[in-house]
């Protein structure tokens, strides 16, 4: 009983832990006071104010659309190479997953500055002229998602029996055909997972687009960062509490939804 | 077919030769040698300078507390969490992907908001007739800021491994005589292991290198190693001093990754999702 309860105690101190930032800064997106140290009374203004806030919806929109686009190159570069290293000997698959786990052990400011350092090199030797920008920091979210949906993928393709996919053949189904009837169901919840979760990773990076990204182009974290010290604009906090409170209504959705079909 | 298969990797490997290795390579290239191309020692001796030292010995210190911190909080909220036999990851998934989505910034810096001298945690200590607690600004909040940033990589691996040890072996320690701190020590916390390894390194790499930490929560007074190198690039514009003062940062990740696949041959912990 004693042992129960003081397990409730600490899980419930924990998630305080972890919560108490985020109710802190929902909090801030109510408060009139334009400082974060003091409460100035309930306003909605910065909601309002939000939606005619062009610099934080410029952001908003880039960030979301690096997210969309390097998720979806990694979902398919990454399934790819799912499919291949399971079908390969031990030998070349532990040295491809050594390779995939360098960007998730390695420092984020060493990945950051050597993609930085690979664009202006190539700039130097190739002659070429390509600007920190959008595209650089795009190609960067693509790489260090690529891990995640491979560690997403292959736990899935691990569980799937071979002799199904042989059936379908030996039935008469030609390889896609089988691979879009037997496989491709089979590991569509890691794909899902792998690009909800690398959405999620391009959403909140900010050291390696830091160091990726060049003058004109802002995603969120980049632009908080500029205004850490002048003050940050509280239409920040309501557009944060917004996106939060969109995806807590839709995992409590999906997880409703599951746990219906579950019950039938 | 399984040979036709192989070559689906071909688009990923050629990515990641060209988007982590040739790039690692090149921070190899300038970290050795200056401005004209010349091979030289000087960025990497350049670590030793008394006060680039003082840097890196002060990042060892706050990166070995915040994992160590990390360590004892996370474990037995991954026991809690296993044996509360979820049906499903949904409830791991909402405590610690749901947070991500409030940005990380935004989530360093209303701890200032919290630790401040006349912030929340202050209100409530005083409404207790507690002493102030003077937080922010001081290592303790870069600490406390590490250890809130990367405590889910600390939970999750270890939660997994811990998920996979079957009920019926501790079971079986049990019935043999056991007691809990039998069956803990010679059960339960070696088949973590590699869990508790992947942890590790996944908490002590990120604050050893953060700079945006005790950016935030350090108000400038506290310069770690991340913030020598972030100094070097963003503001002096010196790649080839950045480059070397990475390398050797990169010593300390690779002994950190050596230590992982020796520990987690299966990679198990750090497939954490």
């Amino acid at each position: 009983m004693v042992r129960k309860l003081s397990r409730r105690v600490y899980l419930t101190v924990m998630l305080i832990f972890l919560y108490a930032p985020i109710l802190t800064l929902v909090v801030l997106s109510f408060n009139a006071s334009k400082s974060r140290a003091k409460w100035g009374g309930f306003t909605l203004k910065w909601y309002k104010q939000l939606f005619s806030n062009e610099e934080t919806l410029n952001a908003l929109y880039t960030t979301l659309l690096i997210a969309f686009l390097s998720a979806l190159i990694a979902v398919i570069l990454g399934t790819l190479a799912s499919i291949a290293m399971n079908s390969m000997k031990k030998k070349p698959r532990a040295l491809l997953m050594a390779i995939t786990n360098i960007p998730m052990l390695n420092a984020d400011i060493v990945t950051g500055i050597s993609l930085m350092l690979l664009f202006i090199f190539v700039n130097v030797v190739f002659r070429t002229r390509i600007r920190l920008g959008f595209t650089t920091v795009l190609l960067a979210h693509i790489t260090f998602n690529i891990p995640y949906v491979i560690l997403s993928v292959m736990p899935k393709l691990r569980q799937i029996n071979k002799n199904t996919y042989e059936a379908a053949l030996d039935l008469g189904a030609s390889p896609i055909y089988a691979f879009y009837k037997v496989i491709l169901p089979e590991i569509f919840p890691g794909i899902l997972s792998g690009f909800l979760l690398a959405f999620t990773m391009s959403l909140d990076d900010f050291t390696i687009t830091y160091f990726t990204t060049g003058p004109g182009i802002e995603t969120l974290s980049t632009q908080i960062y500029t205004e850490v010290r002048k003050g940050i604009q509280p239409e920040i906090y309501a557009l944060s509490t917004l996106m939060f409170a969109a995806v807590l209504l839709l995992l409590v959705f999906v997880n409703r939804k599951s746990a219906v079909k579950e019950k039938e | 077919m399984n040979n036709k298969k192989r070559f689906f990797a071909v688009p990923y490997v050629v990515w990641m030769t060209a988007f982590i290795i040739i790039p690692l390579l090149i921070v190899v290239y300038y970290g050795l040698t200056n401005v004209d191309g010349k091979f030289t020692m000087e960025n990497i001796l350049a670590m030793f300078t008394p006060i680039n030292m003082k840097a890196l010995v002060y990042s060892l210190l706050l990166s070995f507390i915040s994992t160590v911190i990390c360590l004892l909080l996370a474990y037995p909220l991954a026991m809690i969490l296993r044996n509360a036999d979820l049906k499903s990851s949904s409830f791991i998934i909402f405590i610690f992907i749901l947070p991500m989505w409030m940005n990380f910034l935004l989530r360093t810096i209303s701890w200032q908001t919290l630790l401040e001298n006349n912030g929340v945690l202050n209100t409530i200590l005083s409404a207790l007739h507690l002493p102030k607690q003077h937080i922010i600004n001081t290592p303790y909040a870069i600490v406390l800021g590490m250890v809130y940033n990367f405590l889910p990589f600390m939970v999750l691996p270890i939660y997994n491994t811990l998920v996979k040890i079957d009920d019926n072996v501790i079971n079986a320690a049990r019935d043999l005589g056991a007691n809990s701190y039998q069956t803990f020590s010679k059960i339960t916390w070696p088949l973590s292991l590699p869990g508790v390894i992947s942890g590790i390194t996944m908490v002590f790499v990120p604050s050893l290198t953060t700079f945006v930490i005790s950016d935030l929560l350090g108000g400038g007074k506290v310069h770690l190693i991340g913030n020598v190198i972030e100094q070097e690039f963003k503001f002096k514009y010196d790649w080839n001093m950045g480059s070397g003062l990475s390398l050797v940062l990169m010593v300390f990740v690779l002994i950190s990754m050596a230590f992982v696949t020796k520990y987690d041959k299966d990679m198990e912990g750090t497939n954490v999702w």
